[in-house]
């Protein structure tokens, strides 16, 4: 009567074969369509996609190698900044109503506000090396946490707060057992989503001012010298950097949250 | 066991629901506290849990005037309390775990209960067994039916051994049969463990079922409970015997409810 109803539904480890399979088919799709449209168009600035494999594997050990792993660690930096200023603050907000109701107004205001605009004034004050590009992002990721650890915290139920509290909790431990748990999905979640964005800023970041990055690389190495094969590869290795990124987070939220994946 | 003198309490800006309440719980006793929704029962529960701290007046527990939550009490809530990202068996572990967090220091945990990570595995699966609920403890709460929920807080909480067990309408939201069925099951866990048991319920049956000493909470506030000696309370048959349904009548009848006839405990 009360036999539990997931035993007919696929297994993760299956549903995740199955994902998997379909992340490659769609990756094939794209290939073929991107072939078609270089076979249409013809010209110089779109390349076939073995072209631009090709460039892409002459040029990895070259410069464009060095210029994917100083955009890499950028990014992931900028995460790991972000998270470990976002999560305490968020919890902070979350946990006392007399805090946030200080800082939503600020909150509220500096939320919308495209963050990228303050690149001119970062370069001024922080220089042209990582510091800067560092800093944008982390400040863009740092809202989009800041927001969802507040909100995650301040919805956990009184009763589930009462009861661990009953089984002897102090602070440190409802903190340990309770809040930072709860708050896990939200701050991978938020950095799922936000990865586009931080690359996008990266790339923008990277394109000026600077002679590193795989926005350098693209927009002032190649683009600049009219390189189009080398151009893609860039582009190319950008796009494998989100995608790593994403996935990398995807599979972190399988392994931290596995409860999302059953309910 | 439990000891409240001069108990005052109320909720910011509302009038006191308690005003001056004395009340006094002796060891291995097994209490029902009843009384209609907003008369201050699981208030009163809370109190005695350590998570509110009363106006005026003492709650006395175990010896020791109650300041902060005790680690030899154990709570059960109506909504279960588990962390929907633990497993059954990480769920009924918390309650050691967190004894292991501080180790044995008095406060968070009992000075004599020293826990080895390694018997903390040991004694979640031998209660997991005996609540009959060791085939899911790799299941999430999200899960299991509300029954076994409520079976993994039972466990979590049993584990600790606690010496005073409160119960805040354990099972009001669990069907009729899972409800008789816990029911009848806390009754074998309170003879093998001993422990003094309170339970706060609206339930009229399940209070005549559950407690051997009845307190009846009517409008606050209170000053005292109506105190009711229910001798065949605690006896796993009890539902069968004549004297049960007169029981529950006169209760009925002193919380002012109407009287109906056929309870849906008779036919148990």
């Amino acid at each position: 009567m009360f036999a539990s109803s997931s035993a007919s539904q696929p297994s993760r480890g299956e549903r995740e074969r199955v994902r998997k399979r379909d992340a490659l088919l769609a990756a094939f799709g794209i290939l073929i369509f991107w072939q078609l449209l270089a076979l249409l168009i013809d010209r110089p600035i779109l390349p076939q996609p073995l072209e631009v494999l090709q460039a892409f594997v002459l040029a990895l050990p070259e410069d464009l190698g060095r210029h994917l792993l100083v955009s890499a660690w950028r990014v992931l930096a900028s995460i790991v900044v972000a998270v470990v200023a976002a999560v305490p603050a968020g919890l902070a907000l979350g946990l006392s109503p007399r805090m946030d109701r200080l800082a939503a107004p600020v909150i509220y205001l500096l939320y919308p506000i495209p963050k990228i605009v303050f690149l001119p004034i970062v370069l001024l004050l922080l220089g042209i090396g990582n510091l800067s590009k560092i800093f944008i992002i982390a400040l863009i990721l740092f809202f989009q946490i800041l927001v969802v650890v507040r909100d995650e915290a301040a919805n956990i139920r009184p009763e589930l707060v009462a009861s661990v509290r009953s089984l002897g909790a102090g602070r440190r431990a409802i903190f340990r057992f309770v809040y930072l748990p709860a708050c896990i999905p939200a701050v991978l979640t938020s950095l799922r989503v936000s990865i586009g964005t931080a690359i996008a800023v990266l790339f923008f970041a990277e394109s000026f001012a600077t002679t590193s990055g795989l926005g350098y690389y693209i927009i002032v190495e190649t683009w600049g010298r009219l390189a189009y094969d080398q151009m893609y590869a860039g582009v190319m290795a950008m796009s494998l950097l989100g995608l790593a990124l994403y996935m990398a987070v995807d599979r972190l939220q399988h392994r931290l949250a596995p409860w999302l994946a059953v309910s | 066991m439990v000891r409240v003198r001069g108990l005052t309490f109320a909720y910011a800006g509302q009038p006191p629901l308690f005003d001056g309440f004395d009340w006094q719980v002796g060891r291995d006793e097994a209490w029902a506290v009843i009384g209609p929704s907003g008369c201050g029962k699981s208030t009163l529960l809370y109190l005695l849990a350590g998570l509110r701290q009363p106006g005026s007046g003492q709650v006395w527990v175990g010896g020791q005037e109650l300041l902060r939550p005790r680690p030899e009490t154990g709570l059960i809530l109506q909504d279960y309390g588990l962390l929907p990202w633990a497993t059954v068996a990480e769920n009924a572990a918390l309650g050691l775990r967190v004894r292991r967090f501080y180790g044995p220091d008095g406060r968070h945990a009992p000075r004599e209960a020293k826990v080895e990570k390694a018997a903390i595995g040991q004694q979640v699966v031998w209660w997991l067994e005996r609540l009959g609920i060791a085939h899911l403890r790799n299941k999430y709460p999200a899960q299991v039916s509300g029954g076994q929920r409520q079976r993994t807080a039972i466990a979590r909480t049993l584990a600790m051994q606690p010496d005073l067990l409160l119960m805040d309408e354990p099972f009001s939201s669990l069907d009729a049969l899972t409800r008789e069925d816990l029911e009848r099951l806390m009754l074998e866990l309170r003879a093998e463990t001993g422990v003094t048991t309170i339970v706060v319920t609206h339930n009229i049956e399940e209070a005549v079922y559950l407690g051997q000493r009845l307190m009846l909470l009517r409008q606050p506030p209170h000053r005292e409970g109506l105190l009711i000696e229910n001798p065949g309370g605690g006896q796993l048959d009890y539902r069968q015997h004549p004297e049960f349904q007169a029981r529950c009548s006169d209760v009925r009848e002193l919380l002012g409810e109407p009287t109906v006839t056929g309870g849906k405990g008779t036919r148990a």
